[in-house]
């Protein structure tokens, strides 16, 4: 058992007041509730569902679904998470923490995929494709051969290598009796020296524009009163444009727009308002995209408008797995957002 | 790219600081028109009633906001912002200045979508709805929220130029809910057994169903299922409607939009429990279930993004001091890195797992200073230095940075994030 929950126990928090009666609030969790909901695997494999996965599966799901952030060989793009690699690392400057150098349970691996991701469509992979792109991961971590099959059979028993690199929460022996001395109050040192500054490093956000704007805006009211600066609106409402720039987030996990836009698990939006559809250099669009692209279908705010409120509707077997923006005013602003990216 | 973020805000008031001595009560030269003058706001209307029936603040406060940093994380999905501390005082977080993080993005669920289940290792597993909750006997509680990250960028050495971006990931609210202890004898604890060694799993109703597991012990002690905040309905960012607050325990486990608790005969190991949230020491084994949030303290202002700007002479220098084990019962500045300290005057008396506000009133020469707070909970515990932290746990970690922060306020009055010897 743990020192905290030994001194827990001392500490009589547990089983001490009687308890409360019941108030007979809520109603009785359905069985079909709790399977619904409760899916948390545990490191001994309790929770896991029957199926299983192999890394040949794994390799062309993840290049699919994950490899978009995760690097086709889970090595990570950008700053997102890398999963395979930094064997050896931990205890070096800048440790490289992945599946396969960091994670202590494979339980946790298989869990997390099954509920967070793919980031943005958690919960829509099938336990199979959970099963074979943890296989794939491991794999990539060179902890399995290429004929590695995984399933509920033989997760709970496969160990990984950093499963003895954790101890639990020591602070109370090792930093609070040696933090709990009287403090000195004077002659406390010889001398003081600035040893870093955060200047140097100079990656602190720039804070300035917002009180700068603040400013602008003052003395521009100075400047003319009781007349308020009305512009004559140009064609794209830039309000709108700022709102649609909010409604993208839900987008950028896997388009990119503007300058210097790559294609990600879809394409680049750039220029695409009012422009055919399936024209995008290099991206490989769904038979269903390619099918309506050849039938002469432009992405005008209609056409577009219908696609973003009910992508699987407008375009049966499109790719893009995205529920749909429910709100008109979304997709006025997503419209506008990606106009102003137009030439 | 600028430097001083606050730099024209510092020459706008140095020059009218100047007029003051210490001491003496100055004169002005010519009758202020502010004064002998019938200003607009004076003599004409104001706003009506219904002009903003949900209130934001004046648009001269319009950069007393929460600021992200773009490359600490992929994406602004899954990531986190800033409180503006620097330019707050007191000791309550405004909801909406009060810094977010999320897995997946804050969503929006209504209260009639709203459902809680307790299971597992308990007599009767039941499902909650909203008005279910507001039914049971409730609780008003403050507590601070820190993310177990806050400082962790500067952990290697002084990066981030700002008690903002330093010491952010932090807020502190009255939160209104239901004891976890409560919800968990009306599902009844008898078929749990022996709760020594049990513990409640909790996780969100997001797309990252973000979990972890607390021990039972915690989760009887004073875990709350918490609806409102300073009063008003949580905010979306902050897990409307229902959250959960685990006092003085790292951010992470403060589940929002809570929809699960199970009772369990052990841990999850869940990701944010095992790959992430652990801290790794020098010798590459790492600590796991550091839960608690240890005394730390951070002098607001003056501070990087809130330079002084009126000269030598009176100076009001000051601070939130925290701890996640019990009550601050003093905090010291030092004014020379760490040399000499005094003792500063607590705004109120530290309150368990809350902020708490000390105020050191000094008379500034006009000098450089190496301002540090160094913050003492009813626990005995003392704010290490960062070298001190360094020597325990090594350069890898992190997560749970409590060390002593150092401005190097400079005779102009701007201020600058450093470490000292």
């Amino acid at each position: 058992m743990s020192k905290f929950l030994k001194i827990a126990v001392a500490l009589s928090v547990l089983g001490t007041a009687a308890q409360a009666e019941p108030l007979g609030l809520g109603r009785e969790a359905l069985p079909e509730e709790i399977a619904a909901w409760d899916i948390a695997v545990r490191p001994d494999g309790r929770g896991l569902p029957p199926g299983s996965g192999n890394v040949l599966d794994g390799e062309e799901i993840f290049a699919d679904k994950c490899a978009a952030c995760h690097g086709d060989f889970a090595e990570g793009i950008d700053n997102w998470p890398k999963l395979a690699g930094g064997w050896d690392t931990l205890d070096r400057e800048d440790p490289v923490k992945t599946v396969g150098s960091y994670w202590p349970y494979l339980s946790t691996t298989w869990d997390y995929i099954n509920r967070s991701m793919p980031f943005g469509a958690a919960q829509t992979l099938t336990p199979d494709e959970v099963y074979a792109i943890t296989a794939y991961i491991l794999y990539s971590n060179d902890l399995v051969d290429d004929d590695f099959e995984l399933s509920d059979q033989n997760l709970a028993d496969f160990e990984m290598p950093n499963a003895d690199g954790f101890i639990i929460d020591d602070r109370a022996e090792t930093e609070y009796g040696q933090f709990s001395t009287e403090p000195c109050m004077s002659d406390c040192k010889d001398e003081v020296k600035v040893t870093m500054r955060a200047m140097v490093l100079d990656v602190t956000p720039d804070v300035e524009g917002a009180e700068g704007e603040t400013e602008a805006v003052m003395e521009e009211a100075a400047a003319i009163p009781e007349a308020p600066a009305v512009e004559e609106v140009a064609a794209i409402d830039p309000e709108l444009v700022k709102a649609g720039e909010k409604v993208f987030r839900k987008c950028k996990a896997c388009h990119q727009v503007g300058e210097g836009a790559k294609n990600r698990v879809g394409p680049v939006l750039t220029g695409i308002v009012g422009h055919p559809a399936g024209q995008v250099d290099g991206f490989k669009y769904s038979k269903a995209l390619k099918g309506m692209a050849d039938d002469g279908l432009v992405w005008d705010p209609e056409a577009l408008h219908a696609f973003l409120a009910n992508p699987k509707g407008f375009m049966k077997g499109t790719k893009m797995s995205f529920a749909g923006l429910k709100k008109e005013e979304d997709l006025a602003a997503i419209t506008a957002y990606l106009s102003s990216f137009n030439e | 790219m600028s430097n001083g973020p606050s730099r024209r805000t510092f020459l706008r008031g140095a020059a009218a600081g100047t007029a003051l001595l210490a001491g003496t009560t100055a004169r002005a030269a010519t009758p202020d028109p502010l004064i002998t003058e019938v200003q607009p706001w004076a003599s004409g209307f104001g706003d009506p009633v219904d002009e903003s029936p949900y209130g934001l603040p004046i648009r001269f406060e319009d950069d007393v906001i929460r600021r992200n940093v773009e490359w600490l994380t992929a994406d602004t999905i899954s990531s986190i912002n800033f409180t503006p501390i620097h330019a707050l005082d007191g000791t309550i977080t405004p909801q909406g200045a009060a810094f977010e993080r999320h897995h997946s993005g804050a969503i929006e669920l209504s209260k009639p979508d709203y459902r809680l289940m307790i299971n597992g290792l308990v007599d009767r597993p039941l499902v909650f709805n909203y008005a279910d909750l507001e039914r049971f006997p409730r609780e008003n509680h403050t507590y601070f929220c820190e993310c177990a990250a806050n400082s962790g960028m500067e952990w290697a050495g002084a990066q981030l130029n700002g008690a903002q971006f330093t010491h952010g990931m932090i807020h502190n609210m009255e939160y209104t809910g239901v004891p976890l202890r409560t919800l968990l004898e009306e599902a009844g604890l008898d078929a749990a057994g022996d709760l020594a060694d049990k513990w409640v799993y909790v996780e969100g109703a997001d797309a990252s169903s973000n979990g972890r597991s607390i021990p039972m012990e915690k989760a009887l002690d004073d875990v709350l299922v918490a609806f409102k905040a300073n009063g008003e309905a949580l905010r979306k960012e902050h897990g409307y409607p229902v959250r959960l607050v685990v006092p003085g325990w790292e951010g992470n486990m403060w589940i929002k939009w809570i929809r699960r608790i199970e009772v369990m005969d052990g841990p999850v190991e869940s990701r944010e429990e095992t790959s992430k949230y652990t801290d790794t020491l020098e010798d590459g084994t790492s600590r796991k279930w550091t839960w608690a949030m240890d005394a730390k303290s951070v002098v607001t202002s003056p501070s990087p993004q809130s330079p002084i700007t009126h000269g030598k002479g009176p100076l009001v220098i000051s601070g939130l001091a925290w701890s996640g084990r019990g009550a601050i019962t003093r905090v010291d500045v030092s004014k020379d890195g760490g040399k000499t300290w005094e003792t500063a005057r607590l705004a109120k008396p530290g309150e368990k797992m809350a902020l708490t506000r000390f105020y050191l009133d000094t008379d500034w020469d006009g000098e450089e200073m190496l301002l540090q707070s160094r913050a003492m909970d009813d626990t005995g515990y003392v704010q290490p230095t960062k070298n001190e932290l360094r020597k325990v746990r090594g350069l890898n970690s992190v997560y749970h940075n409590n060390g002593i922060q150092t401005w190097w306020v400079r005779p102009t009055g701007e201020a600058e994030n450093v470490e000292v010897s």
